[in-house]
């Protein structure tokens, strides 16, 4: 049971034409068993909110707050942050060659809870995690990311994030790029971590489709580096119909 | 048959000219730091103490200069080599006989006595028709050396050979392999270099007869100040031969520097040829610097396949968030990002016993700059 809270977060990122602030004032909070999807155009800084919370030396904070349960998430490093139970499904999974799946979950699960986990019983449980996801077996012994295809790369994404068990999930547009087949089985995936009630999820996409599957509590629009609008599923609807112009005045204002 | 580069191939008479470091073989060479191994100013009193431990059925004999399998490779590619087989005074011969296939690797220790005074080697491998063998060059201790090695692979015959530099910091290491392939011959020869303060390994590969199968694989790492230089040299002058060069590096520390030559010739009777050679360097930290030149010639359209791919990145940081993002530790996740960048060299080797060593020596390496 976990509470993710956003304060008037404020980030900014070193581009070529110099300082750049994305997220200008982002306040979120996140209680255990629900569900949020922060929908918004393309370069509202979406993305930008996902890998914040995460860490990424890339961007930095200059205000605002992070708290999981209270601990400040902006103190702890990256992996820091993924031990204290957060997760982030990314929309570009990187390579790692030379490194097998099954080496990289067993070594990020040994990691994430302190101690390797059985042998037998953790063969057990990683087969079955990729059963589920209709994940060829063999797909263990591939390296990380390595010629994977789009969809496989989503459905490895969202094996971390079964096998890993964290307290919140961050999905990064993970319904990019997928067909229909694909979505489903990544979303059984995310629905299967929210089945006990007790994890959040943070959900990031630009499209609503997902959101048929994934039925969200809250649905939130993210336009110019913050939030203009919240509201429940209802919202999504609203969207699919209206898109998101009637916001971009709004942000500008 | 004409062996050798061309460019530098002079097979009789005078000896060798000295290097004055503008050639193109050796301008990346620092020729101060060779203690006077290029040009004949180092005293030749120097120590390296070979000790053997052969498989059951392969013949070690330590013989004298005279010896009648001595020198069948006349035409010595430069100074250095010319030297080095003028001034040995004892080698090893390792005899593999007809048919016979060794189960166990055969070991070579080459123990350096210190850098006083440069000592010379001289090392032949001979495996006969169909026979098939490993051996293990494992180079230790603190030397000024230089060695040749001269390697026959009969008809249909294969050898897995591994040298292996694990020198102490201040060996000075010049290294000639000399590979001769008949008839279907396999030679898989590997150079794993992390010791020393300036090693240079030069293999040459060539062809007597058509089905030759040439795999040069080489696996570096260089740390502070080292110099560690791997050059390569496979002549395609036979139709249907086979070679693959692959070698991988690291890199890290102030003026550590690394140099891939990877020379390919692919002759115009050479039809059919098949060839690939692949560097690749990941520099770990700043002030480390990484030479890699492939040079490949093809005098014929004929050919099978020929390509080369070099590539010199630095430590990828977006990997190192995304496993961080799972939850490793930074020291750990640059841990597996380089063994993953070595694993395909090292599952290449094919004896066990030398993979784990290597991923042992890897870690102690890495330990380091964590330090």
């Amino acid at each position: 049971m976990s509470t993710l809270e956003i304060k008037n977060l404020h980030v900014q990122v070193d581009t070529a034409e110099g300082v750049k602030e994305i997220l200008r004032g982002v306040d979120l909070t996140i209680k255990p068993g629900e569900t949020h999807a922060v929908m918004g155009p393309n370069g509202s800084g979406k993305s930008t909110l996902a890998y914040s919370i995460a860490g990424h030396p890339k961007y930095t904070v200059t205000s605002g707050s992070i708290t999981l349960d209270g601990a400040d998430v902006l103190a702890m490093s990256v992996d820091e942050r993924a031990r204290a139970g957060l997760f982030l499904a990314m929309q570009y999974p990187v390579e790692v060659p030379g490194v097998s799946v099954s080496n990289f979950l067993r070594t990020a699960k040994t990691a994430v809870s302190g101690e390797a986990p059985k042998l037998r019983t953790w063969v057990k449980e990683m087969k079955g995690a990729m059963e589920k996801l209709s994940m060829d077996p063999t797909f263990a012994e591939r390296n990380v990311n390595e010629g994977f295809s789009g969809g496989e790369k989503k459905r490895h994404e969202i094996l971390q994030l079964e096998l890993l068990a964290p307290k919140i999930a961050i999905l990064d547009e993970t319904d990019s790029g997928l067909d229909i087949d694909a979505l489903k089985v990544v979303s059984e995936g995310v629905n299967r971590f929210r089945e006990g009630g007790e994890t959040g999820v943070l959900l990031i996409t630009h499209y609503t489709r997902i959101l048929r599957y994934i039925a969200p509590d809250f649905v939130h629009v993210f336009v110019g580096g913050r939030f203009v609008e919240e509201g429940g599923p209802e919202l999504a609807d609203r969207l699919e119909s209206e898109g998101y112009e009637r916001f971009l005045d709004k942000a500008t204002a | 048959m004409t062996v050798g580069q061309t460019a530098t191939l002079q097979s009789t008479g005078a000896p060798l000219p000295v290097p004055s470091g503008h050639e193109e073989e050796w301008r990346f060479t620092p020729l101060r730091r060779l203690r006077g191994l290029h040009d004949g100013t180092a005293r030749p009193d120097g120590k390296v103490l070979v000790e053997v431990n052969a498989a059951d059925g392969v013949t070690v004999e330590t013989v004298g200069r005279d010896d009648a399998r001595i020198g069948r490779i006349t035409n010595w590619s430069d100074r250095v080599a010319e030297t080095a087989f003028e001034n040995f005074d004892r080698a090893t011969v390792i005899t593999v006989p007809r048919e016979y296939v060794a189960a166990e690797p055969t070991r070579v220790t080459l123990r350096g006595e210190g850098i006083e005074g440069a000592a010379y080697g001289h090392v032949v491998i001979d495996v006969q028709q169909f026979g098939s063998a490993s051996v293990v060059l494992d180079h230790q201790g603190s030397a000024t050396y230089a060695g040749n090695i001269e390697v026959h692979v009969a008809d249909g015959a294969s050898l897995t050979l591994i040298s292996i530099q694990d020198w102490a910091d201040d060996a000075v290491h010049l290294g000639h392999q000399r590979i001769v392939l008949g008839r279907d011959a396999r030679v898989r020869a590997v150079a794993v270099t992390f010791g020393g303060d300036l090693v240079r390994l030069f293999p040459q590969v060539t062809y007597t007869a058509p089905g030759g199968d040439a795999e040069l694989l080489g696996l570096y790492f260089a740390d502070d100040g080292q110099h560690l230089e791997h050059r390569s040299f496979v002549d395609h002058a036979v139709p249907n031969c086979r070679s693959n060069v692959a070698y991988k590096g690291a890199l890290q520390g102030s003026g550590a520097h690394t140099v891939w030559v990877g020379d390919v010739l692919i002759r115009a009777e050479a039809v059919g040829t098949d060839t690939y050679e692949l560097n690749r360097n990941l520099i770990l930290s700043d002030g480390a610097r990484a030479d890699s030149v492939p040079n490949l010639e093809i005098l014929t359209g004929e050919i099978t396949g020929a390509g080369h791919a070099s590539a010199t990145g630095r430590f990828d940081d977006e990997q190192l968030f995304y496993l961080q993002a799972r939850g490793i530790p930074a020291e750990e996740a640059r841990r597996l990002v380089v063994r993953g960048f070595f694993a395909e060299i090292i599952a290449r080797i094919g004896i066990p016993e030398i993979e784990a060593r290597l991923l042992t020596t890897i870690e102690d390496e890495l330990a380091q700059s964590f330090s």
